[in-house]
C-alpha cells in the first residue's frame, strides 16, 4: 500500500496519450488480448496436445484397422490418406467452434473476463478478433497433428502439406466465429447441446470425412456444397495427396467468404449485448 | 479548475426502468468525488457510462476532455477502472494478470516489468506474485483488482463499490490507498453507498437518487444545508417514539427513525417544545436520511 510514497509518478513518464494515434484493430490492442490467451494456454497445452495425437491415432485405429481391412480404397484413394486427411477437418472444426462457444461465453458471463477488457483501450471489434485469431492459429497448428499421425500408418510426406496449417487456420477462423455468434445469441450454456447435436455433428459427417459426399443423395449432396467443411476437407486432400487442381481455388474462396462473413456476424452479435 | 468528467442531461433506460434520469454531474481534476446512493440509484451504470461500456439514451458525456463514446478509447488509455464485481482471471497468478493489463494499456514493452512489479507493491501482493488468483483471499482479490487498475499510472481512476463486502482492516488499506492516490494529484470518482466512506475520503460527495444528483457539496456543507448543527435522539420505548415521532411532526420538525430512538434534525434550533433527549452534532448520514428518505449503513 504505497501509492502516495510515489508522489507524482501518476503523471509522468510517458508522453501524453492523447497525441498517440488510436485507430481500429490496432495490434497493441490485439497483442494484449491474445497475450492473456497464450497465459492460459500455457497452463492446459500438454491436455490439448495429448488430445489432438489421441483422436486422431483413434479414429486411424478405428477405421484404418477394422474399415481398412474391408475397404482398401475411398474413391481413387487410399483408406489411410483419405481418413487421414478427412480427420485433420474435424480436428479444425472441434478445436475451433467449441472454443468459440464455450470459452467466449464463459469468459463474457462467468468470469466477466471481457467486461474488463472493455474498460481497457480495447475495442470490441479487437477483442473478438483476437479471440477468433488465437483460436484459429492454434486450430491450424493443432490441424496439422492428424497428417502427422498418419504419417505412421503409412501416408507419404507431400510439400502440399505445408498449406494444411493455412487451410486448419482460415477454417478455424471461420469456425471460431460461428462459435463466438452462437454463444452471443444462447441463452444458457445448455442451449449449445442444439447447436453440437443439429448443427456440428451432421456438418462433420456430410463433409467428405470419412466416406465421399458423392455416395450420399442428391439432396444431402446439395447441402454438402453449402458446408464450409467439404470445402476445406477437398482442399485439405488435393493438398495433402498432390491432387491441387483448379477446383481448389473455388473450395479456397468460400472458405474465405465464410470466415469474413462469420467474424463481421461474430462482432456485431457480442457486440450487442456486450455493450449495452 | 479544469474538468476531468462531465455529464449534461445523461439518461439511460433499461426497458421500463430509467436507470440514469437527466444526470448532470462536474467532477474537477484532482478531486476525490464521492457518488453516494442507495442500491439501484444509478451509480453503476453511470460508471459504466463513463468507459462507454453503456451507450446513454441522451445527453453528452466527456471525459478527460474526449467526447464519448466516439472517442472513449482515447480516454480509456489514461484511466484506470476498479469494478465492482470481481472479474480478475481465476486461472491467471497476479504478475500474469497485470502483465496482460500492462499490454493492454500500452505500457511500453521496457516498462512493463518494473510496472508490474509496482503495482505487486501497491496491493502489497509481491510475496504472493505467482499464485492462482483461485487460491488468493477476498481481500488479496480486491487489492490486486485496484493494482491493475493502477498499472499505468491513469490520471483518473473509477471505484465502483470500492469496498463494499471487505472486512473492517481490509476496508482501511484501501482507504488509505485511494487516499495516496489523491494526495499525488490522481482525480477519483467513487460510488458508494457507505456514508462512512463517502464522509472519509470525499472531497465532494454527490447524493444520487431515482438516476439524478439531488445534493451536492463538501460533507460539512451537505450536513450543515440538510441536517443542520445538531440532532436530538430521543430514546425510548416504542409508544414513547410514536408519541416522539407524532410530536416533531405536528411541530413540522424534520425526524427520523434511527434504530431504537427517534432523530430530530436542526436540534440548534428547536425551541422550548423540544422533548429530553442526547445531542449529538449532525453527520453525513443524517443528511443522506433527510434528502434520499432512505436509510442505509
Amino acid at each position: 500500500m504505497s501509492w502516495s510514497s510515489q508522489p507524482e509518478t501518476a503523471v509522468v513518464g510517458r508522453p501524453p496519450a492523447s497525441v498517440r494515434r488510436v485507430g481500429r484493430l490496432e495490434p497493441a490492442a490485439l497483442a494484449g488480448v491474445m497475450s492473456r490467451d497464450v497465459a492460459i494456454f500455457g497452463r492446459y497445452w500438454k491436455a490439448t496436445t495429448f488430445s489432438s495425437i489421441v483422436q486422431p491415432t483413434i479414429y486411424l485405429l478405428a477405421f484404418g484397422l477394422g474399415f481398412g481391412t474391408l475397404v482398401k480404397t475411398i474413391g481413387h484413394v487410399k483408406t489411410i490418406e483419405y481418413i487421414g486427411t478427412g480427420t485433420v477437418a474435424t480436428a479444425v472444426l472441434f478445436s475451433s467452434a467449441f472454443p468459440g462457444m464455450f470459452n467466449t461465453f464463459i469468459r463474457w458471463q462467468f468470469q466477466r473476463t471481457y467486461d474488463a477488457m472493455l474498460a481497457a483501450p480495447v475495442d470490441v471489434e479487437e477483442l473478438i478478433t483476437a479471440e477468433v485469431l488465437w483460436i484459429s492459429l492454434r486450430a491450424g497448428v493443432y490441424g496439422m497433428a492428424p497428417i502427422l499421425v498418419a504419417f505412421a500408418f503409412g501416408l507419404q510426406p507431400e510439400w502440399g502439406m505445408l498449406l494444411v496449417p493455412l487451410i486448419g487456420f482460415v477454417t478455424g477462423f471461420g469456425f471460431a466465429a460461428f462459435g463466438v455468434t452462437v454463444a452471443a445469441i444462447a441463452k444458457t450454456i445448455d442451449n449449445f447441446n442444439y447447436i453440437t447435436s443439429a448443427v456440428l455433428t451432421p456438418m462433420f459427417l456430410v463433409a467428405g470425412t470419412f466416406f465421399p459426399v458423392s455416395s450420399l443423395p442428391e439432396g444431402v449432396r446439395q447441402v454438402a456444397q453449402v458446408n464450409p467443411l467439404y470445402h476445406c476437407v477437398q482442399l485439405v486432400r488435393d493438398a495433402s495427396l498432390g491432387t491441387l487442381g483448379t477446383a481448389d481455388l473455388g473450395h479456397a474462396a468460400v472458405l474465405l467468404a465464410f470466415a469474413l462473413l462469420m467474424w463481421r456476424l461474430a462482432i456485431s452479435q457480442l457486440g450487442k449485448r456486450l455493450i449495452d | 479548475m479544469a474538468v476531468a468528467i462531465s455529464l449534461q442531461g445523461v439518461s439511460k433506460r433499461f426497458g421500463e426502468i430509467n436507470a440514469v434520469n437527466g444526470l448532470d454531474l462536474e467532477v474537477s481534476t484532482g478531486v476525490c468525488f464521492g457518488l453516494l446512493g442507495p442500491n439501484g440509484a444509478g451509480k453503476s451504470t453511470t460508471m459504466r457510462m463513463l468507459t462507454a461500456q453503456t451507450l446513454a439514451d441522451e445527453g453528452s458525456i466527456s471525459v478527460l476532455g474526449f467526447q464519448l463514446p466516439r472517442e472513449s478509447k482515447q480516454s480509456r488509455l489514461e484511466m484506470g477502472v476498479v469494478p465492482q464485481l470481481d472479474n480478475l482471471d481465476t486461472e491467471l497468478t497476479c504478475r500474469q494478470i497485470l502483465t496482460v493489463f500492462a499490454r493492454l494499456y500500452r505500457v511500453p514493452r521496457t516498462e512493463r516489468t518494473a510496472a508490474v512489479e509496482r503495482a505487486l507493491e501497491i496491493a502489497n501482493l509481491q510475496p504472493r506474485a505467482d499464485t492462482i488468483v483461485k487460491e488468493l483471499s477476498g481481500g488479496m482479490r480486491r487489492r490486486l483488482l485496484v493494482a491493475r487498475g493502477l498499472i499505468h499510472r491513469p490520471r483518473l481512476v473509477l471505484l465502483d463499490e470500492p469496498t463494499v463486502g471487505l472486512d473492517p482492516q481490509v476496508r482501511q488499506e484501501l482507504w488509505t490507498l485511494i487516499d495516496g492516490l489523491r494526495a499525488s494529484g490522481v482525480t477519483v470518482l467513487m460510488s458508494t453507498h457507505y456514508i462512512e466512506e463517502a464522509e472519509r475520503l470525499a472531497d465532494t460527495v454527490a447524493v444520487m437518487s431515482s438516476g439524478r444528483i439531488i445534493a451536492q457539496g463538501t460533507p460539512a456543507e451537505l450536513v450543515s444545508a440538510h441536517a443542520g448543527e445538531q440532532v436530538l435522539e430521543v430514546y425510548g420505548p416504542p409508544e414513547r417514539l410514536a408519541e416522539v415521532g407524532e410530536l416533531a411532526a405536528s411541530n413540522g420538525w424534520s425526524s427520523r427513525r434511527s434504530g431504537p430512538a427517534v432523530a430530530i434534525m436542526r436540534a440548534e434550533s428547536l425551541d422550548s417544545l423540544a422533548p429530553e433527549g442526547i445531542r449529538r452534532p449532525a453527520n453525513l448520514e443524517d443528511a443522506f436520511v433527510a434528502l434520499t428518505g432512505e436509510e442505509i449503513e
